[in-house]
């Protein structure tokens, strides 16, 4: 029983190490006392101020229809290109190109950046909401790909054959069997976009103007001046809704493996 | 439990008819995948409401001439003609064909019904239409009570008869089925292929099977086509096929049989019986009595299927000719049958099938035993490719 006991230990550790600085965080999002360091008693105040204070509130709009947007048009065009390299498997350059999707995986978030921000400028677009959105969607649409292509890879083509055979034409037939079918895949590229959208600072910093400040980055400016509780009320509050997140596509996942248990189930008994 | 039959089928060969047009015709169809080709200069004829079949080992195109049919592939050369028209070029969701694919390949996120309904929808057909349309079919295949079932909550028999109601559903001029019963057990599969011929027959369609399993081909077909390597060995009757074989390979390929290869001695014509053939096989005498065209020191192979071969412990009255002696070497009970493995003193293997027609109580001819295998000159066939 010994190495079960180190086991325990080196577990509590490490959790311990992951969640004890988002912990405190979310504590000292109660906190009455205007130190961050110093428990003041429990207090919701810092939610209301946080509500008022305009431009926390701006940046976290910013974001969001950053995100939505960014990750809706990476979706979009993910899918479309893990369409293309799992469908065209003998086109000129193919290998290269399914090399170059994971690029960006793998690329600094600097380099990105920094990329993305000397093309504006040498195309001279003024940098904003726009720039951010499409820098946005350029990094995600590589994360949707990839999920997409893994999806695809097991996918039945026989099935879009059928509806072909049944006097389908190409168009239709992915709206009404292919797309049907990747959805969740889909799904999950866009949750997995908008996610990296919403949490981004580097890229964002790069390509951002005037009047486009999303929320990453505010709160890194503001940290530079002194961390006000405002801060982590608000980090509490994305705590809050990553978690929702997980917890629900979590559950969605498990429910889909149930129903598929309970029809094998049926199956069974169905037999004759 | 009396089971319907169906109506009674009636003699059909437009195959034998010189004036009858093809339904389908495969013009030197050629079909490469870069350097290796699928379907070599290919030629075939099927007729109107035939059951047809493409028999051959696995990658020998059967699937790729079918695919084409469909229109999921495009013959590199060659033309795919029906009902004298040129197909070619004509997309799958154009062509007047179904398929009933070998995985079934059901759509998933749809009930039975909707399944069914998806060809009919295509075309655009009044609702109502539909509907009858699908509990036709859902009654055709006796699965009234599934309709609202996914895919995912049926056996293996059941996800069978959707693909089957699904691919008839349009009323195809043509229906191809790729290895449609490969999935089933093979008592359902039995069942199964006799269904498939009453329904082909009610439903008057040209039906066009791919399968690897010579059984099934033989049971369900008017007419066999035997493939190999991209090419038709033989094309005909299920019958002709098992009885005369046009080469090696097709005897070899359909059915046990034993293939000696010999020589020819000499032909007996006008003195002895007309047509009969002697052949001298590593000392052993053949007569037999054949159309062969095949001439004195031909390398020919003799082959003789097991249950045309007699076997016996007493000694025949002629020994000269058409008999061989030998040791029962095994015995492989099938029930119905005995196969008897012969090993002759030269160490070739002859099997010889014998009907168990009394139960068996003691058997006569057991392991080990010397036994004399005989057949008529009428029995075997020589085969010069």
């Amino acid at each position: 029983m010994k190495s079960s006991r180190f086991d325990a230990t080196v577990l509590t550790l490490g959790f311990a190490f992951l969640y004890i600085p988002i912990v405190i965080l979310v504590i000292y999002s109660f906190n009455a006392s205007k130190l961050v360091t110093v428990w003041g008693g429990f207090s919701l105040n810092w939610y209301r101020t946080m509500w008022s204070n305009q431009g926390l509130m701006d940046a976290a709009w910013v974001t969001l229809r950053v995100g939505v947007l960014s990750a809706t048009i990476g979706t979009v065009l993910g899918t479309l290109a893990a369409l293309s390299l799992t469908r065209y498997q003998r086109f000129y350059g193919r290998t290269l190109f399914s090399g170059m999707i994971y690029a960006p995986l793998v690329m600094p978030e600097v380099i990105t950046g920094l990329s993305m921000l000397l093309l504006f400028v040498a195309l001279n677009v003024d940098r904003g909401f726009w720039t951010v959105t499409i820098a946005h969607t350029t990094f995600t649409m590589c994360y949707v790909a990839i999920v997409v292509q893994s999806r695809l890879m097991t996918f039945d083509r026989s099935l879009e054959e059928a509806a072909l055979d049944l006097g389908c034409p190409p168009v239709k037939t992915f709206f009404k069997i292919t797309l049907p079918l990747i959805f969740p895949a889909v799904l999950a590229g866009w949750m997995l976009a908008f996610t990296l959208s919403l949490d981004d600072l580097v890229i964002a910093s790069f390509n951002t103007g005037p009047g486009a400040t999303t929320l990453p980055i505010k709160i890194y400016s503001q940290v530079r001046l002194g961390v006000t509780p405002e801060i982590n009320a608000i980090c509490t509050i994305l705590i809050g809704l990553v978690t929702i997140g997980v917890i629900l596509a979590s559950l969605t996942t498990k429910r889909t493996e149930m129903r598929r248990i309970r029809d094998e189930h049926d199956a069974a008994r169905a037999e004759p | 439990m009396a089971k319907s039959l169906g109506p009674v089928k009636r003699k059909f060969s437009p195959w034998t008819d010189p004036t009858a047009e093809p339904f389908i015709r495969f013009e030197n169809v050629t079909k490469r995948f870069g350097d290796f080709t699928a379907v070599n200069n290919l030629t075939l004829d099927i007729y109107e409401r035939e059951f047809f079949s493409l028999l051959g080992p696995s990658g020998c195109g059967k699937t790729t001439l079918m695919r084409m049919l469909a229109g999921f592939e495009e013959p590199t050369e060659g033309r795919i003609l029906l009902q004298g028209k040129d197909i070619s070029g004509v997309p799958p969701y154009r062509r007047p064909t179904n398929m009933m694919f070998q995985s079934y390949a059901l759509f998933p996120h749809m009930t039975v019904e909707k399944n069914i309904a998806f060809g009919l929808q295509q075309d655009n057909l009044p609702k109502a239409d539909i509907a009858k349309r699908v509990q036709e079919m859902l009654k055709l295949v006796k699965l009234e009570q599934f309709a609202k079932r996914k895919p995912a909550q049926l056996s293996g028999g059941q996800r069978q008869r959707v693909a089957l109601a699904r691919s008839l559903a349009k009323r195809p001029k043509v229906l191809l089925l790729d290895e449609p019963l490969g999935a089933l057990d093979k008592k359902l599969r039995e069942e199964t292929q006799f269904e498939l011929m009453d329904i082909q027959h009610t439903l008057g369609l040209t039906f066009l099977i791919v399968t690897h399993d010579q059984e099934e081909a033989m049971t369900v077909s008017d007419r066999i086509a035997v493939m190999d390597k991209g090419e038709i060995m033989q094309v005909a009757t299920p019958a002709e096929i098992y009885e005369a074989p046009n080469s090696r390979y097709v005897a070899d390929f359909i059915g046990d049989i034993n293939i000696l290869e010999g020589t020819v001695r000499h032909r007996e014509d006008a003195a002895g019986l007309p047509g009969v053939l002697r052949i001298d096989s590593d000392g052993l005498q053949v007569a037999v009595d054949t159309g062969s065209q095949a001439v004195a020191d031909d390398k020919v192979a003799f082959a003789i299927r097991p249950e045309k071969v007699r076997i016996s412990l007493d000694k025949p009255a002629e020994t000269a000719v058409n008999a061989l002696y030998g040791e029962v070497w095994d015995i492989g009970y099938l029930g119905d049958f005995s196969v008897f493995l012969v090993r002759m003193e030269d160490g070739r293997i002859v099997r010889a099938a014998q009907a168990n027609v009394s139960r068996l109580v003691d058997r006569p001819i057991t392991f080990g035993d010397m036994v004399w295998l005989t057949w008529s000159r009428d029995a075997g066939i020589v085969l010069t490719r």
